[in-house]
């Protein structure tokens, strides 16, 4: 048999091998010695978690069996779910714990609805009502294995009194947790020497599990199919299931998993990469796997084997005692040791960091009228508060177990527990996923939940001398039946744990709903919903000051007082030095403000930081309109960016028309310089005739007849420079608009008669042969039929000048359109080639070199000058075996001008 | 505010990767329902014993364990060369 001072030595030298490991650890990661890494790695964080796997689970696991079977397990599915989910929640929770510097649930759930201390105020109170009873078990659980020990001895440890025992735990954890847990004052830093004692502590209580449960296995029974045989045998061989326990208690048991205050402590805020929840997400699920293989095995034997009567909560220390196996019983001691001094170590670090930065900041904060900026270190005040926030809550959870009595089955304490902070969900999960999840609602789901869950399972738990009496619970208060405590609104016959699950998870999420539906967020609230719920397309991007009239010094000064002379100097320097500046000093822009104030609260939460810049800053936060400014900011840059693509097409189609343009110029330069040479040509022939005939007249010494030849060749050379002369005068009054039109009545048969007339008159369009169809023709038209006169005697002449055929012939078709007239000249030559199919209409441009008469390129140009200024026009007619030239008119009558 | 638009169609791997995580997000669902499954049983009043429904229970508990295991692997691999948060680089 152990003895009670070897327990004690064991006991004593366990505990300094952990202060070793934690003062050890903590001073490789602060000195940054090589070899640290793994501190950050995926494993120590994986054994981290198993905080959740307390005294409770330790031995009261194996008392759960053997009082209702596998439904123990349960307590295990549900964690392992949400690990097994991570992608979802996890994931989202650790990055916005990350991005928002969030040091609690607390911190959580009142920087998600605009920094509000409120419901600050309500979580941390919630969590320490929730947590008391849960240390106070953990308390019981260590002085009740204690006893155990003492049981069989007649001296000693049997007169030492039980709670003095606990008292003694106690103070042995808050002053191991004020040592290690209040090193650093930013919350958000990782407390490495606790950690890894807590992962030490973790292999400790599975090796003994395990170990327990390989000796009942093989070691008593006698191998897996006789372990088999035994649970068959036992009084827990029939499933007796409750469904709705069941899943209830799963259900239960993930949403105590995301909010409890020590598992948000190491999920999210020890959390350093989110790597590590990659890996967590299988093995802390095989953790659990490993921890609850054994529990009924364990259950079944010590049922079989220890007298009736026995306490099943400590099977796990009295099945090896039984059997002499001292060594073994000392092992498995210590495991539920470590169970429950790990848990009580993280949740006091959690706790007290809510109280300090939720209730005595605060309270603080309202005391100075000065404001933030006045005398008075900050640091040592928040680490006093700290402290003794740590000891208040040992204290707390001593006291509810020195008057509790420490009588109730572990069991039901811890599921008690887990449904008052499981009323954090609601609003944990719709603040993560559902931007319209308000203030107001939160706050009433949480009142709510927690008001229900106290009235139907909480004050009952201290029994019929505690706050319910048995009248109450009969037949309600004030004789009201259907308020009973176990029968809300009279449905009867419901487990008590589910029925205040039920009612209290359901009127919770229904308020947090409704009064999230109905009201109004302000925009703080409205800014920081939009920042955890796109935590991962912005990660702090946008910002919740305006730039108010805020000293750098002021702040300054602050910021030396919470995070220390050092830190607070490396901030604004590297601000400083961002802007451009060399002093320490940089510009108070919105920007620096904000992240100010995502460093202070590191330290003292995000409700107390808002309060305390909002001080200095002038109260000048983020209004309605900012928000406005920064949505118009973003989408801005989207327009400009679009408005940016429609210029760069722009851009690209003027190019395009600016390189057509080009060539085409270019070709009419080409043109124009050839033309320019055609027509000094031109003007040289007859200028060269008229000179050589004028000086022949002139030195005289001929016959009449000679003399009327010479001076009539002068004339008609004179008569062609003068056409000549004149096509180009009448392109120029064309071009420049002052044509005067003269519309008047007139028949297109008749018109065409004219031109036609004019053309085979005067010879040189005689040799064409010219067919139409009269009845076609014969259209009335209101137009200045002179001019169209004009470009269908041009369209015949060039019909007839430069027809290659043999026998040229020239069809002047008519076609009405809805809106038009088209008159279509073809001949049957070669046609032009389609390269100079575009030119043609240019000035100056000839197809050939070959000078006839007139010919000097511009009757074309001025047919399309006048067709436009009737509003028709004049184009070429690709493909019909001949040059071909449409003229279209406008039915529409001529605007007289 | 508009979301940044994203590449409507992604190159192989990116797209490997997405399916993994829904497979990720899917797979809580599916253990869910696994493990409700003995209520359904429990119902038929047929006299389930504890070794056996242990032995399902546990079973399916090592199949999703597994499984995640399987899945975390890429899953985490795409992290490491996500945007690191600059503040865990200051000392």
């Amino acid at each position: 048999m152990v003895g009670f001072n070897a327990l004690v030595l064991v006991c004593v030298a366990y505990v300094a091998i952990l202060f070793g490991v934690a003062f050890g650890a903590d001073k490789r990661a602060r000195e940054g010695l090589p070899g640290t890494a793994w501190l950050r790695g995926p494993w120590v964080y994986t054994l981290s978690l198993s905080i959740y796997c307390t005294a409770w689970t330790f031995y009261g696991a194996v008392g759960y069996a053997a009082r209702s079977g596998l439904e123990f397990v349960t307590i295990y599915l549900g964690p392992t779910l949400v690990l097994v989910g991570w992608w979802w929640v996890l994931r989202k929770l650790v990055r916005i714990g990350r991005a928002q510097r969030i040091t609690s649930i607390a911190d959580l759930i009142s920087s998600r609805y605009g920094k509000s201390n409120l419901l600050g105020v309500i979580v941390t109170l919630l969590a320490v009502v929730g947590t008391t009873p849960y240390i106070a078990l953990q308390l019981q659980s260590v002085t009740l294995s204690f006893s155990v020990f003492a049981a069989d001895r007649q001296e000693g440890f049997e007169l030492l009194d039980l709670n003095a025992t606990a008292l003694w735990i106690a103070a042995g954890l808050a002053l191991f947790t004020i040592l290690f847990g209040t090193r650093n004052l930013d919350a958000n830093e990782r407390h490495h020497g606790v950690v890894t004692a807590i992962a030490v502590e973790a292999v400790v209580k599975l090796l003994a599990l395990l170990a327990v449960g390989i000796f009942v296995v093989w070691g008593v029974a006698g191998g897996p199919t006789e372990i088999a045989r035994t649970i068959d045998a036992s009084p827990i061989s029939d499933w007796q299931m409750n469904g709705g326990r069941w899943a209830s208690l799963t259900f239960l048991s993930a949403a105590a998993f995301l909010t409890l205050p020590r598992m948000f402590q190491v999920l999210v805020v020890e959390n350093v990469d989110e790597r590590q929840l990659a890996t967590a997400s299988w093995a802390f699920p095989l953790y659990l796997f490993l921890m609850s293989l054994f529990v009924v095995p364990i259950a079944v034997v010590g049922l079989d084997i220890l007298p009736k009567g026995s306490n099943p909560d400590l099977f796990v220390l009295t099945v090896p005692l039984h059997f002499d196996q001292d060594g073994l019983a000392m092992l498995s001691f210590l495991g539920g040791f470590s169970s429950a001094t790990s848990m009580v170590i993280v949740a006091a670090i959690a706790l007290s960091t809510m109280v300090s930065n939720h209730i005595v900041m605060p309270i603080w904060l309202s005391l100075r009228s000065d404001g933030a900026s006045m005398s008075g270190d900050v640091r040592y005040l928040l680490l006093i508060s700290r402290r003794l926030s740590i000891g208040g809550v040992l204290l707390l959870g001593y006291l509810y177990y020195r008057y509790s009595g420490g009588g109730a089955a572990l069991a039901a304490i811890g599921l008690i527990s887990f449904s008052g902070v499981a009323q954090v969900l609601p609003a944990l999960v719709g603040g993560i996923f559902w931007r319209g999840a308000s203030r107001n609602g939160a706050a009433a789901g949480l009142i709510a939940g927690f008001a229900i869950w106290a009235y139907c399972l909480f004050l009952p738990s201290f029994g019929p001398e505690g706050v319910i009496s048995d009248q109450i619970m009969a037949h309600g208060p004030w004789g009201l039946e259907w308020l009973r405590p176990q029968a809300l609104f009279g449905i009867e016959g419901m487990d008590p744990l589910v029925h205040a699950l039920f009612w209290s998870m359901v009127v919770n999420t229904s308020l947090f709903f409704i009064f999230s539906l109905v009201s109004f967020p302000n925009p703080l609230e409205r800014l920081q919903g939009a920042q955890f719920v796109n935590v991962f397309e912005h990660s702090g991007a946008t910002r919740g000051w305006t730039r108010g009239r805020a000293q750098a010094e002021d702040l300054m000064i602050m910021a030396q007082r919470i995070m220390g002379g050092g830190e607070a100097q490396a901030l604004f320097e590297a601000e400083a030095l961002a802007q451009g500046k060399e002093s320490y000093l940089p510009d108070t822009t919105p920007g620096f403000i904000e992240r100010l104030e995502r460093e202070l609260a590191g330290s003292v939460g995000g409700a107390t930081a808002h309060a305390m810049v909002g001080q200095i800053v002038g109260g000048a936060s983020v209004s309605v309109e900012d928000l406005m400014a920064v949505a118009d900011e973003t989408q801005q840059m989207l327009e400009y960016s679009s408005q940016l693509e429609v210029q760069s097409e722009e851009l690209s189609r003027t190019a395009r028309q600016l390189g057509e343009a080009n060539k085409k110029l270019t070709q009419l330069s080409i043109q124009k310089d050839a033309f320019l040479s055609q027509i000094s040509h031109e003007l040289r022939t007859p200028m060269t005739s008229i000179r050589a005939f004028s000086e022949i007249l002139r030195d005289g010494g001929m016959d009449e007849a000679a003399a009327r030849k010479y001076s009539s060749i002068i004339h008609d050379e004179a008569l062609r420079l003068t056409r000549l002369l004149d096509d180009l005068l009448d392109l120029s009054v064309l071009e420049a608009g002052h044509v005067t039109l003269h519309p008047q009545p007139d028949n297109l048969s008749d018109v065409l008669d004219r031109a036609v007339a004019a053309t085979t008159s005067v010879g040189e369009g005689a040799g064409i042969e010219i067919r139409r169809n009269p009845v076609h023709e014969d259209i009335d038209i209101f137009t200045d039929t002179d001019r169209l006169a004009q470009v269908f005697i041009n369209l015949i002449a060039n019909a007839a000048k430069y027809c290659d055929a043999d026998t040229p012939r020239l069809k002047i078709f008519v076609t009405k359109r809805a809106e038009r007239l088209h008159v279509d000249f073809i001949d049957n030559g070669s046609g032009i080639p389609p390269e100079s199919q575009a030119v043609i209409f240019e000035k100056f441009s000839r197809l050939s070199d070959q000078a006839k008469a007139g010919g000097a390129g511009l009757g074309l140009a001025i047919c399309r000058e006048i067709m436009d200024k009737l509003g028709g026009k004049v184009a070429y007619l690709p493909g019909q075996g001949g040059a071909a030239f449409r003229v279209t008119l406008p039915k529409a009558p001529l605007a007289a001008g | 505010m508009t979301p940044p638009r994203e590449p409507l169609f992604l190159a192989r791997q990116t797209y490997r990767r997405r399916r993994v995580a829904d497979a990720a997000r899917l797979l809580p669902v599916i253990g869910a329902m696994l493990f409700l499954i003995p209520i359904l049983a429990a119902g038929s009043g047929d006299g389930a014993t504890t070794a056996r429904g242990g032995i399902y229970v546990f079973v399916v508990w090592a199949g999703l364990i597994v499984v995640t295991a399987t899945l975390s692997r890429p899953l985490s691999r795409r992290k490491s060369e996500a945007d690191a948060d600059p503040k865990e680089t200051r000392p």
